[in-house]
Order: structure tokens, then C-alpha cells, then sequence
């Protein structure tokens, strides 16, 4: 079981490796618009650091839906979906597989950027190391709900908007809780609690997401 | 081993076909034929599992395929419309990953083998992009050189191939059917295969009627 997720996200990363336009595109997308509001609001350190964790984590949110809509969609253009549907495992575990391609080659690189975009928003040592910690969390979180959405949207036409419209709203959790964490890091209440939160909606998100995504995909097979 | 029984298929407010019913034994083969739109790739996604029947059953060693699952599928080989390969990759990753994702064992020098059986070779590190479409099919017919599951379901495994490939295939076939496989594939041109029983199985806008030959 252990070797077929392995070869899904093998298979996946190499994908991605020989396409990294999109990859870029997403970490580009992410850089932009967080650089765009120190620029818009203005330079006031106090009013940069209330918007820090708002700004970075609605840019996160943002730069995951750009690569939803193809989690499925190349593989259901080119038959490999049916073949996965027929292979003899379960398909959510090769869900699974695809997920973690997706959280290493989407989710960490946002991870990654996120300390060092948070320095223009004048962020304390804490709430450097609290965002970066939040982003690691949630952010399979929101690999794991994005899947359900992508797997229902397949082959839907005008998929990428109904997407966002179906997703989005199941992200405001995360979203409450990972900005909650470095403001509450901020403003010395210790981000302990909203963590945990995040990090139960991560395991949720990862462990329960790729059976519904399976039995959707199954019926965009049909 | 393979057996099919009233299946019936609808597509929207159409029926396709109804009343579908055949035994498949080991070392049989079975064309299913019919015009363009009678559903013949619909009945073979049905005996996939992929489509589920509007009525009838498939049964597998005696069982319907959907209690069997994993058990099922993993006696199953099938090749679709699509060739299930990707762009960016090479033959040769193709071929591995499709093998990995089927658990199969396959080893590097059997895949090179396998693509240079079905004429690939020299082109095993080159990315799909670069190939045209018969050799595309080629790539994903490159799978069947190795298999050794015992049911092969083929949708129209001739398509883009030149007479050689189209031998070459018939070939394949007919050593699987020689080992006691079963196979069910479809397709417009004749198809001759050395080895094994042929049956036929017309789809027609009426009523699908059952022959054997």
C-alpha cells in the first residue's frame, strides 16, 4: 500500500518538476499580491503589523485555489484517472498520494516564503516563527478540503469558479485560526490554542478528505 | 470465468443496448462490434467496473465485480480510449509509473524490452510530446508486452497503429489467449489472432445479438 502512494507521489513530483511554470506561477501569485498592500496602505509599522496575518494567509488561501483545479483535471484528460480508479487498491489512497504531491509542491513553498515575506510587514521574531509554524499546519488542511471541492468540480464546465465558490467558504475556518495564531502571538495571549485547532482540522483534513475525493471521482468516472 | 448477464445501458434519456448477455471462458476472446455511438465502449467500461450497469450483472470467476473490488481489478487489465500517459514523460517513466501504479514488478530492462518489442526503440527517454500518435498508442500498448493478468480489456487498441503495430498487437492477443487469458476488445477491422476462440458480439440500434464463430 505504503509503495503505491509512494509511486503516486513520485509520479506527481516529477510531473511537476517538468512543468514548474505552474509551481511558480502559484509562489509568484503568492509574493505579488502580499508585496501589493505594505505598498497600498501605506508604510505605518503598526497598521502593517495588525493587517500581517489577515494579508498572508488570504494570499495563501488564494495561491492554493490556483493549482486546485488541475489536482484531477490532467489525470482525468488523459485516462491515468481511470486506470488509478482500476488499480487494485483503494483509489483514496492514491488520493492520499496525490494530496502530499500537492501539499510539497503547493503548500510548502508558500510555508517556506512566508517568513520572509512577513519581514515587510515589520513582524516580531514571535510572530515570524507563528505564521511559518501556522502556514506548515494548515496548509495541508487546506490541500485535503481543496481536493473534495477539485474532485466534484471534475469535468464541470466553468469547474474553476464553481470551485472557488465551493471551496473558499470551507476554508474560513482555517483561515480564522491561522490568522488567529500570530495575532494572538502579537498580542501576548500565546498562539497554543488556536493551534491546536488548526492542527486538528489538518489531521481531519488529510486523514478524512481522500474517501469523499475518491467516491467523487468515481462518479465524475461514470 | 467472464460472464455477463442482461446488462442494459442508458445514457441520458437514450438506451443503448438491453439485454446484453455472454460467457467468456479461458482462452476466448470477444469482439464486441457496432456502429460508432451503439456502446461499445460503455459495455466495456461496465465489465470494468467503472461504469455501473442501468440493469444486469458481471461476474468474475463467479462473482459479481463489485463484491470482488480490489480482487477484481487486480486481475484486470484495461486500456481505454485515452492512453493514460502523460505528456512530460518519457516511454520509459510512462511505462514504470503505470507498472507502479498497477502493482506490478516491472524492472527497467523488461520495460526497455517491452518498448522495443512494440518499436519504441531509440525513443525511450524522449518526453511523449515529441511522438506522434500511433507511437503514443504504441507507449501504452508497450503495458501488454509484460502483462500476465488473466482478463485484457481493450477499447479500440488498432486506432492510429500502422500494420506492423496492428500484427504486432494481434500477436500479443493471441500469446495472453495462448496462456489461458481471456480478452474482450473492440474494434472495426477484422481481427485475426493465431491462437484462441474468437466470438463477436454485435451492438446494434435494436437488439444486441450474440454470435459465435
Amino acid at each position: 500500500m505504503l509503495i503505491s502512494i509512494r509511486a503516486v507521489i513520485g509520479r506527481d513530483l516529477r510531473l511537476a518538476m517538468r512543468r514548474q511554470a505552474d509551481i511558480l506561477a502559484a509562489m509568484f501569485f503568492f509574493i505579488i499580491v502580499v508585496s501589493l498592500f505594505p505598498l497600498g496602505v501605506g508604510p505605518e509599522p503598526e497598521q502593517l503589523r495588525k493587517l500581517a496575518p489577515g494579508v498572508l494567509w488570504v494570499a495563501a488561501l488564494l495561491a492554493t485555489m490556483l493549482s486546485l483545479p488541475r489536482l484531477f483535471a490532467d489525470d482525468h484528460r488523459d485516462g491515468t484517472l481511470e486506470q488509478m480508479a482500476l488499480a487494485p487498491q483503494p483509489l483514496g489512497l492514491m488520493v492520499l498520494g496525490k494530496l502530499i504531491a500537492h501539499w510539497l509542491v503547493a503548500g510548502l513553498p508558500l510555508v517556506l516564503l512566508a517568513p520572509v515575506l512577513g519581514i515587510q510587514f515589520d513582524l516580531s521574531g514571535d510572530g515570524l516563527a507563528v505564521l511559518t509554524l501556522s502556514l506548515l499546519i494548515g496548509t495541508p488542511a487546506l490541500s485535503g478540503i481543496g481536493a473534495i471541492g477539485a474532485a466534484l468540480t471534475l469535468g464541470v464546465r466553468g469547474g474553476g469558479v464553481l470551485l472557488s465558490v465551493l471551496v473558499l467558504p470551507l476554508y474560513i475556518p482555517v483561515l480564522i485560526f491561522g490568522a488567529g495564531a500570530v495575532d494572538a502571538t502579537l498580542t501576548g495571549l500565546g498562539p497554543q490554542a488556536h493551534l491546536s485547532l488548526l492542527g486538528a482540522m489538518a489531521l481531519g483534513g488529510v486523514f478524512f478528505a481522500p474517501w469523499p475525493t475518491a467516491a467523487a471521482l468515481r462518479v465524475a468516472l461514470e | 470465468m467472464l460472464e455477463a448477464s442482461n446488462l442494459e445501458c442508458v445514457r441520458g434519456e437514450r438506451r443503448l443496448f438491453a439485454g446484453v448477455s455472454f460467457r467468456l471462458a479461458c482462452g476466448e476472446m470477444l469482439q464486441v462490434q457496432g456502429a460508432n455511438g451503439s456502446g461499445k465502449t460503455s459495455l466495456l467500461r461496465m465489465l470494468c467496473g467503472l461504469t455501473p450497469a442501468a440493469a444486469g450483472e458481471v461476474c468474475w470467476r463467479g462473482q459479481p465485480i463489485g463484491k470482488l473490488g480490489e480482487e477484481f481489478r487486480g486481475e484486470l487489465c484495461y486500456l481505454g480510449h485515452h492512453n493514460a500517459i502523460k505528456e512530460e514523460l518519457s516511454p520509459l517513466e510512462n511505462l514504470l509509473a503505470a507498472a507502479a501504479l498497477a502493482q506490478e514488478s516491472l524492472d527497467e530492462d523488461a520495460a526497455l524490452d517491452a518498448l522495443e518489442q512494440v518499436g519504441l526503440h531509440g525513443r525511450a527517454d524522449l518526453a511523449c510530446r515529441y511522438l506522434s500518435q500511433g507511437q503514443k498508442r504504441r507507449t501504452a500498448l508497450a503495458r501488454l508486452v509484460h502483462e500476465k493478468r488473466p482478463l485484457w480489456v481493450l477499447d479500440e487498441p488498432y486506432v492510429a497503429l500502422d500494420p506492423a503495430a496492428v500484427e504486432l498487437v494481434s500477436g500479443l492477443v493471441g500469446a495472453h489467449l495462448q496462456r489461458g487469458g481471456l480478452a474482450v476488445l473492440t474494434s472495426h477491422q477484422a481481427v485475426s489472432v493465431t491462437a484462441g476462440a474468437l466470438r463477436e458480439l454485435w451492438l446494434g440500434t435494436a437488439a444486441a445479438s450474440y454470435g459465435r464463430i
